[in-house]
């Protein structure tokens, strides 16, 4: 038993509380919220490490109930490295927000910082929860929150965007909840350990039918083609902070969920029937994705197609439904949220300085804010796969396992999207920092130095992560083992249960 | 009596779907919660719906398949409860985006979608 896992929801939870009380005092409430993050980084840290050396997951029952009658909370490798990065982009994001004004006080007096604490509240209960139920529930959690953030500041476009945001949202919520109550009349149980047990003895077609139903559930939550189309609707409406935020966990908690669920529970139905349908839709999402954004005009709309499409790299991790193919998922996973946080909080800054995030409208920032334009530089190097920055180890791990898993047509979609992701960012750096500001347009603002250390934080660890792979990669081959190792799973939940 | 409710919430699923795609703010609204209670009744569907004492222990009945089962009740009350706070958060938001654009029309919000180009 491991009490600590307790840990980080209670920090959050009441870091929220206090900092919705408190609001009054932006001071303290900064102080609270900065402090809740913190110390919550520091756990993950701690049980990342821990998981890492000792190879063991930590489970904790609550309440002490006896596991399937009980809700039980278990960390592995897999949900503590989400659980590390996670935490990681929301602290600095959070830092990012405190040195720039893109969050105005009147935002901020309508509980931003304690909606932030409870996204990452909804994140770190569905990455330890081993319930399925209850991994609905801190899903609901997360959405609302993030409803909350997205329409924060009632602009017009913030409203319509939100309201596509929130119907295809909750249209998957009730798709995930009917499949909670159909796995429960199944077999009679919701712990994930136990329904991977009982699952494995049940020969029904009814399972291809729910991991079918699964399958949209989670596509709608990880904004998988064709299922995507509240994330370009909705992501460039609110504060650029915002976007930033979502980028690096919203869909990524969906993509987690369809780790954690396919590897465990559906993995004979994935082997055996969903690798092509898996493979293909991440194919069209990566194609999709690239199209969508080299098409766009503005800043942040072709960086929110950009998440699609590596989106769908990530599925195509799962797709191949091997040990290799989720490590490099995984590798890749970590990868694109700092990567794309970091562009992401770059254009904030520039979209802040220029009043405007329209191509058209912008121009000249790398003459005027060289190091900006710099880590923008750097940035887009690693998200289009050049040495040695993460996204090259990243696209090189998952180009492997694509290639021994003899997928030869997907390790080309791989390369090709590769491509059009180096062209569309090109394309912005064009743009934004190389050509001359048109004549008629204002002159931008002049960036505040301290404001990029968020930015440069984000760069340097994509630069580390492609340094220090062989580590990670260590951590990541580790948690895909322990993700598709059910027996295992099973006797950490339920240590007396008879084994299979 | 399970197929009476099987057809209940095929009947609302259907209800909802058709909802879902008019065009209408309220209509979609309406689906939405249409849904909701189609996937209530799924999963008291799946329950079995069996004739038997409310799960109450009292001295002397300890077999346990005397009872019904609680949770799925247990789950229909949690996700009555998420659903409630949720439909009632995206009423707000469509009453206020009715404010803001002045229709209901979900045909006119293309804001959104728009390259700024045009």
């Amino acid at each position: 038993m491991s009490n600590h896992l307790f840990l980080p929801i209670l920090t959050l939870l009441l870091g929220s509380t206090l900092a919705t009380i408190l609001g009054r005092w932006r001071r303290v409430a900064r102080g609270i919220v900065l402090l809740a993050i913190s110390a919550n980084f520091l756990y993950s840290s701690w049980l990342g490490n821990l998981i890492f050396v000792s190879k063991e997951r930590q489970f904790v029952r609550v309440g002490t109930l006896i596991a399937p009658y009980g809700i039980s909370f278990i960390a592995d490798e897999l949900s503590a490295t989400m659980l590390f990065m996670t935490t990681f982009l929301t602290l600095l994001v959070v830092i990012f927000s405190f040195l720039t004004s893109i969050i105005t006080e009147q935002i901020e007096d309508f509980f931003f910082y304690p909606l932030v604490l409870l996204i990452l509240l909804g994140a770190t209960g569905v990455f330890l929860t081993g319930d399925l139920f209850n991994l609905y529930v801190w899903f609901e959690v997360l959405l609302v929150s993030s409803f909350g953030l997205l329409t924060l500041g009632r602009k017009q476009i913030q409203l319509e965007g939100g309201l596509k945001f929130v119907e295809l949202n909750l249209i998957g919520s009730a798709l995930l909840l009917v499949g909670c109550g159909l796995i429960y009349g199944l077999v009679g149980t919701l712990n994930i350990g136990q329904i991977t047990q009982r699952f494995q003895n049940l020969n029904s077609g009814l399972l291809t039918v729910l991991a079918t139903l699964f399958l949209v559930a989670f596509s709608i939550k990880a904004a998988i083609f064709p299922t995507y189309f509240w994330l370009p609707a909705s992501y460039h409406t609110p504060p650029s902070v915002v976007t930033a935020l979502f980028a690096g966990i919203l869909t990524k908690v969906g993509m987690y969920v369809f780790y954690r669920v396919f590897s465990l529970i559906f993995y004979i139905n994935l082997v055996d029937k969903l690798t092509i349908l898996l493979l293909i839709l991440a194919c069209l999402t990566m194609i999709v994705g690239i199209i969508g954004a080299i098409a766009q005009v503005s800043l942040r709309r072709m960086l929110s197609f950009h998440i699609i499409c590596q989106t769908g790299y990530i599925l195509s991790g799962l797709g191949l439904a091997n040990e290799a193919g989720l490590a490099a998922g995984l590798f890749f996973m970590l990868h694109t949220m700092l990567v794309k946080t970091a562009l992401l909080v770059i254009g904030g800054i520039a979209e802040a300085s220029f009043g405007t995030d329209e191509l058209k409208k912008m121009g000249g920032l790398a003459a005027r804010e060289p190091l900006l334009a710099t880590f923008w530089f750097l940035a887009m190097l690693s998200l289009a796969g050049f040495p040695p920055f993460s996204g090259f180890i990243g696209k090189l791990v998952l180009l492997k396992a694509t290639l021994s898993a003899k997928q030869y047509l997907v390790a080309g979609v791989m390369a090709g999207v590769s491509l059009g992701t180096l062209f569309s960012l090109l394309k912005i750096w064009n743009e934004v920092f190389w050509k001359t500001l048109p004549k008629d347009e204002p002159e931008p603002a002049p960036i505040k130095p301290y404001t990029l250390i968020p930015a440069a934080i984000l760069v340097g660890s994509s630069l580390l992560l492609g340094l220090g792979a062989s580590v990670v990669l260590a951590s990541n081959t580790l948690a895909a083992k322990q993700a598709l190792d059910s027996i295992g799973y099973l006797s950490t939940v339920l240590p007396d249960s008879p084994k299979k | 009596m399970i197929l009476l409710l099987s057809l209940v919430a095929g009947c609302l699923f259907a209800g909802a779907t058709y909802f879902l795609l008019r065009r209408n703010i309220m209509r979609l609204l309406l689906g939405l919660i249409l849904l909701n209670h189609g996937a209530n009744i799924v999963i008291l569907v799946m329950s079995r719906l069996e004739r038997k004492l409310p799960p109450f222990l009292s001295p002397g009945q300890i077999d346990p398949s005397k009872f019904i089962d609680p949770l799925p009740q247990a789950l229909i009350l949690n996700a009555i409860v998420i659903n409630f706070g949720l439909i009632a958060f995206t009423l707000a938001l469509a009453y206020r985006t009715h404010l803001a654009l002045g229709c209901e029309n979900l045909d006119t919000m293309l804001a959104t979608e728009q390259l700024l180009d045009e």
